[in-house]
């Protein structure tokens, strides 16, 4: 990725120029998928609403997913504005919700934006600029948090903030694996030619994207495009959405494995599949390892103990005892290295305001909370569990 | 068309090697430093030692005053954590460290040999503690025994523990385990000439020290005697 940084980062500068400047303006139309977002979706539609973009080029379909709270009556309020269209159906799962307003969709660009997340004014401009280039069948946006506070919000702002970098390097390599719910914009020739939205072990957004490389259309990122969306704000609800997440680009890499190192997809099957796949397992690897180091520390501690009691002297320092280990070089070069991602990203994103204590709180708690979810979606996939929403 | 570029994953792999191979540069060069400091160690001990030697042979027939050196039990006893430590961090087979543990074998001999004789000569009780131990997975109450063997080395400044490895190549060694009969369960403890098998509480050994041993009794400390 770094390298990538390296050889494009001059071609991405330029992409920023004249980013605005739009030949012409494709019409487009924004599906907001709703099931039970009465707190979020006004500030979403406002949002939309706000887009720098031709009225009569840009409409907006609300689906409410059969919810069962007051989204319905929330959302009613928007149907006075005639380029808003507001659909109701039983509840079946985004990708019903999608697909039904797809069927009746005719223009020429068509997008998600999931209801808990907001656009800026320019964002679809900077988006549609990349569908000027002909061969450009979907982009994806620049995701950020949506005012991060909490630890746990901040953790995830980091994660976002690599996010931003590794998917614009991905973009440069035609090898994005995900078209996320936020904002990501497709030619509807796409759906057209590949079909609706599948259910995809509930990651659709992770699975057209598969379907697209499968069929080798290109998807890039634009990454001064920003969106930001709502981060989960407990423990709990970031174990089940990264669960989802994980599990689903699991089952998604088993039904399209036969991408999987060929030449003939590029980076995407030569390096993205094989690469993620191995990092879920490394990193799964690698904290079994340290439990395993902790839990024998632990045992000679004990036997310690049990030999001579406490012990009385603790502070007894000579560099001789420091661990000169390869491991941990190369672990001191891998931070370093994630360190520089991270704020190449902060600064495509413009998040260097921020107090870097987030990047200390990522380094100090991402390690011991993401495995929970790696094994479990590992585990799940194994036993062919069905992965859920909720 | 999906892009596949050959000579970007070329350059990949040249740096991520030029990575690997500078931790694996900076891993090997510190860990030089250890064992260069161990050797120094070793050596320096060896030079006490011989000093002792022939500052025996010079006096045994005038004087007995002032023979051997009391602090070389505390530093056998910090060779013996780091020749530990490095044998803990190092491959197991590693010969570097496998020849400075065989040499640090022969000067607890040579100790014990000399301050046997310093004893005898002089007629001063000398106490001293052979521990033989295994770490080839085959003791498991070996790491406790190191546990208490290092807690009465720092407690009793008088006694003197030296510590074998029952598999090390070394026919020093393997004379010092034949001439005291060692054939029993692991952990064994010479002490007083007389071999005790089996794991051995710090209370229990405490009791088998003298009186004189147990009245030069410091404050404690821990550190690791060389086992597990």
């Amino acid at each position: 990725m770094l390298v990538t940084f390296f050889e494009k980062r001059e071609s991405i500068k330029k992409e920023e120029e004249d980013i605005l400047s739009l030949r012409r303006y494709p019409s487009t139309t924004i599906i907001v998928p709703c099931f039970n977002e009465e707190r979020t979706v006004v500030k979403t539609i406002r949002s939309l609403l706000s887009l720098d973009y031709p009225k009569y080029k840009l409409n907006i379909v609300i689906v409410d997913d059969g919810s069962t709270d007051n989204t319905w009556n929330v959302v009613k309020r928007f149907g006075k504005y005639p380029q808003i269209k507001l659909l109701q159906k039983p509840n079946g799962g985004k990708h019903t919700a999608l697909n039904y307003a797809l069927a009746n969709i005719e223009t020429e660009l068509v997008g998600c934006l999931d209801a808990d997340s907001f656009v800026e004014k320019d964002t679809l401009k900077k988006i549609v600029k990349y569908f000027e280039e002909s061969d450009v069948m979907a982009v994806t946006p620049a995701i950020k948090l949506y005012k991060p506070t909490h630890i746990i919000e901040l953790v995830q702002n980091v994660e976002y903030m690599l996010g931003i970098f590794f998917r614009k390097m991905l973009g440069t390599m035609d090898a994005i694996q995900v078209t996320p719910g936020p904002f990501s914009i497709f030619r509807k020739k796409v759906f057209n030619d590949l079909g609706p939205y599948k259910k995809a072990h509930n990651t659709e957004d992770l699975e057209i994207a598969f379907r697209m490389h499968e069929s080798h259309y290109r998807i890039v990122n634009s990454h001064k495009a920003f969106v930001t969306t709502v981060a989960p704000k407990t423990l709990k609800s970031l174990y089940k959405q990264r669960l989802r997440w994980v599990h689903g680009f699991l089952e998604n890499a088993l039904d399209y494995k036969h991408l999987f190192l060929r030449r003939k997809y590029g980076n995407f099957g030569m390096f993205m599949l094989p690469a993620a796949v191995v990092s879920i397992f490394s990193a799964i690897y690698l904290v079994g390892f340290t439990i395993f180091q902790l839990i024998q520390y632990i045992y000679d501690k004990s036997v310690q103990v049990r030999a001579i009691g406490l012990p009385t002297d603790y502070f007894s320092f000579d560099l001789f005892f420091f661990n000169t280990q390869t491991l941990l070089f190369l672990s001191i070069i891998l931070i370093v290295m994630a360190i520089a991602m991270i704020v190449v990203g902060k600064i495509i994103a413009e998040d260097t305001k921020r107090s870097p204590m987030d990047i200390v709180y990522f380094l100090a708690l991402y390690g011991l909370i993401v495995p929970s979810w790696l094994f479990m979606s590992v585990y799940n996939t194994v036993l062919s569990k069905k992965n859920s929403w909720r | 068309m999906h892009k596949f570029e050959t000579k970007k994953y070329l350059y990949v792999l040249a740096i991520t090697s030029l990575i690997f191979f500078t931790a694996i540069y900076f891993s090997n060069y510190f860990n030089d430093k250890k064992l260069a400091e161990v050797k120094s160690i070793e050596d320096k001990i060896a030079i006490d030692i011989l000093s002792s030697e022939t500052q025996y042979a010079l006096l045994q027939e005038s004087s007995c005053k002032d023979i051997g050196n009391k602090a070389l039990s505390q530093e056998l006893g910090n060779l013996s954590d780091k020749l530990s430590y490095a044998e803990e961090q190092f491959e197991s087979d590693n010969t570097e460290v496998i020849n400075l543990k065989r040499y640090y074998s022969l000067l607890e001999i040579k100790d014990y040999l000399l301050n046997k004789r310093i004893s005898e000569k002089c007629g001063k009780k000398a106490y001293f503690i052979i521990y033989i131990y295994s770490n080839a997975g085959d003791c498991p109450d070996c790491t406790e025994e190191g546990y208490v063997l290092t807690y009465l080395r720092e407690k009793y400044p008088d006694l003197r523990v030296y510590s074998f490895d029952k598999n090390l190549d070394l026919s020093a060694v393997k004379t010092l385990l034949s001439i005291f009969k060692i054939d029993g369960e692991l952990p064994a403890i010479i002490l007083d000439e007389k071999a005790y098998y089996g794991l051995r509480g710090k209370e229990e050994l405490e009791s088998l020290l003298p009186k004189a041993i147990r009245d030069s009794a410091k404050k404690a400390t821990t550190t690791p005697l060389l086992s597990s």
